[in-house]
């Protein structure tokens, strides 16, 4: 790796101006606000006197120790682990004297402060390495100037500064002072991959410690004196609003405090594009404890009269649109019969190569097949809540959120008070999913806290949560594939839409390696509201491309691995169109790499097998899934996964979340199934929202990473879409069905 | 309103609340132990478990006035430096992905372990099944209780 502009991201790196021209002095004056919260976790050791702040990132204690901020906000991916090693690994020092923060929500220090899209550690790459780099290098300099030697002969090893020549040397701490008042350089040398001492290395995750002991670290926990509790009763479906409501039997009620109307969104304002909220009239209901507000929320009586039709501006990232929401109450029936309806008229083409008619007509061979998939919830374990502190001249907030940016601008515009004046708590995520990217729940939150006039915490029931939901789509897709008479796959045809979106990616595999090919989509609007759930589209997408591949491959008499790598090395070596946004090397790489781990040849005795693979947010994953029946009942055995992100931080921890992403996919494939009855979720709980739990998790999974030098992509999304398909193929194997309708052990699959 | 003295973590504690208030809440709002958590309410998910005396009980579903002179323990007193041999197995596999299921996760593995010290793979899974994981840790979770069940 050779030297890089710093200029990039250089801003991150100009340090407090003040902090500069004021060095030691200020060097104690940001004491208080950067004393890491948690001083138990080096018990060890004792806490620095004094901390220089080389960068945002990171300030070295007058002991040695290191303290690194992690940018992003932490759902369980495990940045808060992974960024700072590979700052650290930059820095060149021992991963034990490092301590973690959460960084502040600071958009002007810290960019982008997102989790989501697979891209924390993909954005973050370079930044975070030249903020190691660059506070080395100030050290380094430091180091000079004070031994009068030149920069380039001083040497660093594990937080030790050494002159080689004048046998001079110096702990990192010792120069701290010094480098924090240098000025950033131009640029940096980067470390080569080779020389990586921490990434690549596995760490345990730092807030393990602090989970297992059942520390205050998610939203709900959070604590603050004299906060009142708030929930909020929104329509019981999708398509009816609030009317009116009756609070006299509920203000009476032990330990209710206040009972309102809040209006979340105001219908001439433009929204953004993660404002998505079905429910903007909500009865908020105030008081002492949670028991007490959730029995007074059971009591309230309220109206809900039926929407019509309307419209809002929306600022989809920069392009104002006008969305339209239609009225009525919707149904699972309804949707699959129009989803059904839909597939049988042409689409709207997306891509076209070749002449796919002409071949369709002519081919040996055809198959055609229908995929479909119903609603999902993302269930995360920790209902949405939300902090609030409003006052007349500021706001504090606190709670999970996996991009606080996106809620700025609707909390200052709904609160009237200037962006700077609201202060955006990142607190740890009991899961994700996408979900809370929409912060709907924080507006709320605040809204509450402001006409309380009080600290708020806002905390949804469970079933809160699952009916008013931001939801995976409801998905439909038609594929064909045509055979020539030597089973050569001569033209392919997928059609594909959904309630209300569409999941098509027209120019992912297998465009690029057939000749004649015709991509079509179509949408059905709806009122359901629709956002982010792990892989958007390519968790339904992948799964049924799989599986329909599989078919044709068995069509065509060949290796369902052997026909892939046929036609990745097509789209290798003579690639049909130009838009082709997969590298096939790389998703041949992946199946091969499974094919070689799961010895796919020789199965283990009564094992059934799948395979898949896929290639989604910048990275490549094939499964190889093993079902063995238990009696009537599939059970997975044994799953081999092969991933390609590129350098992989932290091993064993990315291991831990493609594990996490197989068992979500193997769940949500048999079971997750979100229904809708006249608007109304059927599902609100646990016990009609079926979950995978421990017994129906594969018994076993290895994960294996290509190694390779490619700067990281993403994990946390790509292993997931693939599984629903490597679990249709070896449940076919098994059973001699093919399943075409998720999830595969539902009702309308039983029922066909 | 009634008032309570409850055995928790080894401390007595005094509260004056509604008798149908479920522990959970009990725990949560009013005593500060924010690591019993809620996850649905209806004994679904076991993100609320703690112990009764030995046995692993689901927290939302047990009135605080049902407890009367039994001991609970809570994740926060399962031990005093964070060393019961679960934890300590949590730790070495590095089980937790967001975590937040966690504790109820422990507070059943280790009331499973001191009535089965060596549980089968199947008392395990029969076990923990009530205990929902929804970042899919499950694999690491059997392998950690085994752990724990051999150290």
């Amino acid at each position: 790796m050779a030297s890089i502009k710093t200029k990039i991201g250089r801003r991150a790196f100009i340090k407090n101006t003040s902090l500069a021209s004021g060095g030691l002095v200020l060097g104690f004056s940001i004491l208080n606000s950067c004393k890491p919260k948690d001083v138990e976790k080096i018990a060890v050791r004792e806490m620095p006197k004094e901390w220089f702040e080389i960068n945002a990132y990171l300030k070295i204690g007058d002991n040695g120790l290191v303290t690194i901020q992690c940018p992003n906000p932490e759902f369980g991916q495990g940045v808060m682990t992974s960024m700072p090693m590979i700052v650290a690994d930059e820095l060149d020092i021992i991963w034990e004297d490092v301590l973690v923060e959460q960084a502040p929500f600071n958009a002007e220090k810290y960019g982008w402060q997102f989790t989501g899209g697979s891209q924390g550690i993909r954005r973050r790459w370079e930044g975070l390495r030249m903020a190691g780099a660059t506070a080395r290098h100030m050290l380094k300099q430091a180091a000079a100037n004070a031994w009068q030697v030149p920069v380039g002969e001083i040497e660093t090893t594990e937080g030790v500064l050494a002159h080689k020549t004048s046998g001079k040397s110096a702990g990192y701490a010792e120069m701290a002072a010094a480098a924090a008042q240098l000025e950033v350089p131009e640029e940096v040398t980067l470390k080569e991959v080779k020389n990586f001492t921490i990434i690549g290395h596995s760490k345990k995750d730092v807030e393990t410690q602090k989970i297992i002991t059942g520390k205050p670290l998610f939203g709900i926990d959070y604590q603050y004196e004299g906060a009142l509790i708030a929930m909020a009763v929104h329509p019981p479906a999708f398509g009816l609003k609030l009317k009116s409501f009756d609070d006299s039997n509920v203000r009476s009620m032990p330990g209710i405090v206040d009972v309102f109307q809040i209006n979340t969104l105001t219908d001439d304002m433009t929204r953004g594009y993660f404002d998505t909220n079905a429910f903007t009239d909500l009865v908020a209901i105030v008081g002492k404890s949670t028991w007490e507000v959730m029995n007074a929320k059971k009591q309230l009586q309220a109206e809900w009269e039926p929407i019509t039709d309307y419209n809002f501006k929306m600022d989809r990232f920069g392009t104002e649109v006008e969305v339209t929401v239609p009225k009525g109450l919707e149904s699972t029936d309804g949707h699959y019969a129009q989803m059904t309806e839909m597939a049988s008229k042409p689409g709207t083409v997306a891509r076209k190569d070749g002449n796919p008619e002409a071949v369709f007509k002519n081919a040996a061979k055809v198959i055609e097949r229908s995929y479909s998939c119903p609603f999902l919830a993302h269930n995360c374990m920790e209902p949405m809540n939300f902090f609030a502190n409003v006052t007349d001249t500021d706001a504090h907030l606190a709670g999970p959120l996996q991009a606080p940016a996106l809620a700025e601008t609707t909390l200052s515009t709904r609160l009237g008070l200037p962006a700077e004046k609201i202060d955006i708590e990142m607190t740890r995520m009991g899961g994700g999913f996408g979900r809370r990217a929409y912060a709907h729940y924080a507006i709320e939150a605040a809204l509450i806290s402001k006409q309380a006039k009080s600290p708020v915490k806002l905390v949804y029931t469970r079933e809160d949560d699952m009916t008013f939901g931001i939801y995976r789509p409801s998905y439909h897709a038609t594929y064909r594939a045509a055979l020539d008479e030597n089973n050569n796959l001569v033209a392919f045809h997928v059609k594909a839409g959904g309630v209300p979106e569409t999941p098509l990616f027209a120019n992912r595999f297998p465009a690029g390696a057939v000749d004649n090919y015709l991509a079509e989509q179509w949408e059905i609007n709806s009122n359901i509201t629709i956002g982010a759930f792990r892989a958007p589209r390519s968790n339904f997408m992948a799964g049924v491309e799989q599986a329909f591949l599989d078919e044709v491959a068995e069509a065509a008499d060949k290796d369902p691995i052997d026909f892939r790598l046929e036609l990745l090395e097509r789209a290798k070596n003579n690639p049909v169109g130009e838009n082709n946004d997969y590298e096939p090397d790389r998703l041949a790489g992946v199946l091969k790499l499974a094919r070689e781990k799961s010895n796919w040849a020789n199965s283990a005795p009564g094992a059934h097998r799948g395979v898949s693979a896929y290639f989604c947010h910048n990275s490549y994953a094939a499964h190889v899934l093993d079902i063995v029946m238990d009696g009537e009942t599939p059970k997975v055995n044994n799953v081999v996964c092969a991933i390609d992100c590129g350098i992989v931080v932290n091993p064993d921890a990315a291991s831990n979340m493609a594990e996490g992403a197989i068992i979500d996919g193997v769940g949500n494939a048999m079971y997750g199934s979100l229904t809708f009855k006249d608007g109304r979720t059927e599902q609100t709980n646990f016990d009609t929202y079926k979950m995978i739990r421990h017994n129906e998790a594969p018994k076993n999974i290895e994960v294996h990473f290509v190694k390779n030098e490619i700067d990281p992509t993403g994990l946390g999304e790509p292993p997931f879409p693939p599984v629903m398909g490597a679990l249709a193929n070896a449940l076919y194997k098994a059973t001699g069905r093919r399943h075409y309708h998720q999830p595969f052990l539902g009702k309308k699959e039983i029922l066909g | 309103m009634a008032t309570f003295n409850l055995k928790i973590n080894g401390e007595t504690k005094e509260i004056d609340v509604d008798p149908s208030t479920p522990m959970l809440w009990v725990l949560r709002d009013h005593i500060k132990l924010v690591g019993t958590k809620y996850g649905c309410g209806i004994a679904q998910c076991g993100a609320c478990t703690i112990h009764l005396g030995d046995n692993a009980v689901r927290s939302c579903q047990l009135p605080v006035s049902a407890v009367g002179e039994q001991e609970i323990t809570t994740i926060e007193g399962l031990s005093e430096n964070g060393d019961h041999p679960v934890q300590k197995a949590w730790l070495e596999i590095d089980v937790p992905q967001c975590g937040y299921c966690q504790a109820g996760q422990i507070m059943t593995a280790s009331a499973l372990l001191k009535r089965n010290p060596h549980p089968s793979d199947t008392e395990i899974e029969t076990a923990m099944n009530g205990n929902i994981c929804r970042c899919g840790t499950y694999t690491r979770i059997k392998t950690a209780v085994k752990t724990a069940a051999e150290s």
